[in-house]
């Protein structure tokens, strides 16, 4: 059983650079990465917006490894900012997790 | 044992706020290229090179290093490495280990983009040690807090040499001061074109027909950031080459694997190969217009039957 946080939830809610809620979950992303994961960035976003802290957290190196190359965003139908939407989830991570910023 | 992202991205954010750069150079290292041009320091209009072609061959002897670490426990001392470096300045050694062939060639860059730009009669100077890194990797990182004041500093350092405009001379460096600073340093009025963008707009004259085929791997942040595609064809084709493009080209090129090199050597290598592979399919000759694409596809291309160059060298030959 996934443990939710809804602190993370509402912080993704209200940020105005993240923004997935669009995604339709047609696939296109994942079809075109170069990197060939299947996870980024569809199911990735959801996690983060279900608030499935632990999910998101186990994918830190999908999450850096992210080329942000825009492959996707460029196709993407329903015009998501995927690249943002990674570099806000890395800047999270960098917050949050990594310590990185004092 | 992959290598550990927090003290690499720790060093990484070190450097930029201790040294300005998140791999520091000396001096002579970043502003050497100009000597002899007799480039006016500052003025209304400057070439900028966000220290991009300079920093190429200390991070490429950083990035062979960090792929030697990769499968070794010696990851587990990086955390170590982030202390002592806050004391030391261990990265600059990296760049003393930089390849001198490296260096010439991206001067000669440099070099050959500031002749390409006088010949279009446009009058600009050069921030020598003014010309910042523009701190694109810790932005994409998402260091947001670190990246922000180190743009606040850039720009101060450009109004302080009164500069207007600036001519860029990689993607991104344009990217970064023409679409993310003005959102996140109040009062950013600096105009920003790319050099690519200045020579299609005054068409120099060619002063010599090149007659041969090139393939063009476009980069991600020109053709999808910035929607600059159609720029370095023009130039090309005004010089006589046969442009050559893989299916994956323009808008929906390739990476070159570049921007995971500082923490995934061996992902952004074997993204690398494929590009190459796609790219060698349509001929031998391929060029580039980033040194962040060009290094990463040059050691893929290592033993492979292809040559890569920056496009500035081709431009040079055929307009200068």
């Amino acid at each position: 059983m996934s443990k939710v946080s809804s602190e993370l939830a509402a912080k993704l809610k209200q940020s105005t650079e993240f923004n997935a809620e669009a995604c339709y979950h047609c696939g296109t992303c994942t079809a075109l990465c170069p990197m060939g994961y299947e996870v980024l960035p569809r199911k990735l976003f959801r996690e983060a917006m279900l608030g499935l802290e632990e999910k998101v957290k186990a994918r830190i190196p999908e999450i850096y490894q992210c080329l942000l190359c825009r492959m996707c965003e460029e196709n993407c139908p329903q015009d998501v900012h995927i690249a943002e939407n990674v570099r806000y989830l890395r800047n999270l991570i960098n917050k949050e997790e990594m310590n990185l910023i004092k | 044992m992959p290598l550990p992202i927090a003290p690499i991205l720790g060093i990484l954010a070190d450097n930029i706020k201790q040294r300005g750069s998140v791999l520091p150079i000396s001096k002579k290292a970043s502003t050497g290229w100009a000597k002899g041009l007799n480039l006016p320091k500052g003025g209304d209009t400057v070439i900028y090179t966000g220290q991009m072609y300079q920093l190429i061959p200390a991070i490429d002897a950083m990035s062979k290093q960090m792929a030697m670490f990769e499968e070794s426990p010696i990851t587990k001392l990086f955390g170590l490495g982030r202390f002592a470096n806050k004391i030391i300045n261990l990265s600059f050694f990296m760049s003393l280990m930089a390849s001198k062939d490296m260096k010439v060639e991206n001067n000669r860059i440099l070099k050959n983009i500031t002749g390409l730009l006088k010949k279009t009669g446009v009058e600009f100077g050069y921030l020598y040690e003014d010309d910042m890194y523009s701190g694109a990797l810790i932005y994409d990182e998402g260091l947001d807090e670190i990246f922000v004041p180190h743009a606040k500093k850039v720009f101060e350092k450009l109004k302080k040499n009164g500069v207007k405009k600036i001519i860029t001379v990689d993607p991104h460096t344009t990217n970064m001061m023409r679409d993310i600073y003005p959102k996140v340093v109040p009062g950013y009025d600096i105009e920003v074109q790319s050099y690519m963008e200045v020579l299609a707009e005054k068409a120099p004259e060619v002063l010599k027909q090149c007659n041969k085929e090139l393939v063009i791997h476009d980069s991600c942040v020109y053709a999808r950031y910035e929607n600059m595609v159609d720029q370095p064809r023009e130039l090309l084709k005004n010089a006589g080459i046969d442009i050559k493009l893989p299916e994956l080209s323009g808008k929906s090129t390739h990476c070159c694997g570049g921007p995971i090199e500082a923490l995934f050597p061996k992902k952004a290598h074997e993204i690398a190969g494929n590009r190459i592979e796609q790219l060698s399919e349509e001929g031998k000759d391929i060029v580039t217009m980033c040194p962040i694409c060009l290094v990463n596809l040059r050691k893929a291309a290592k033993g492979k039957d292809c040559q890569l160059k920056d496009i500035s060298d081709t431009l040079a030959d055929a307009y200068l």
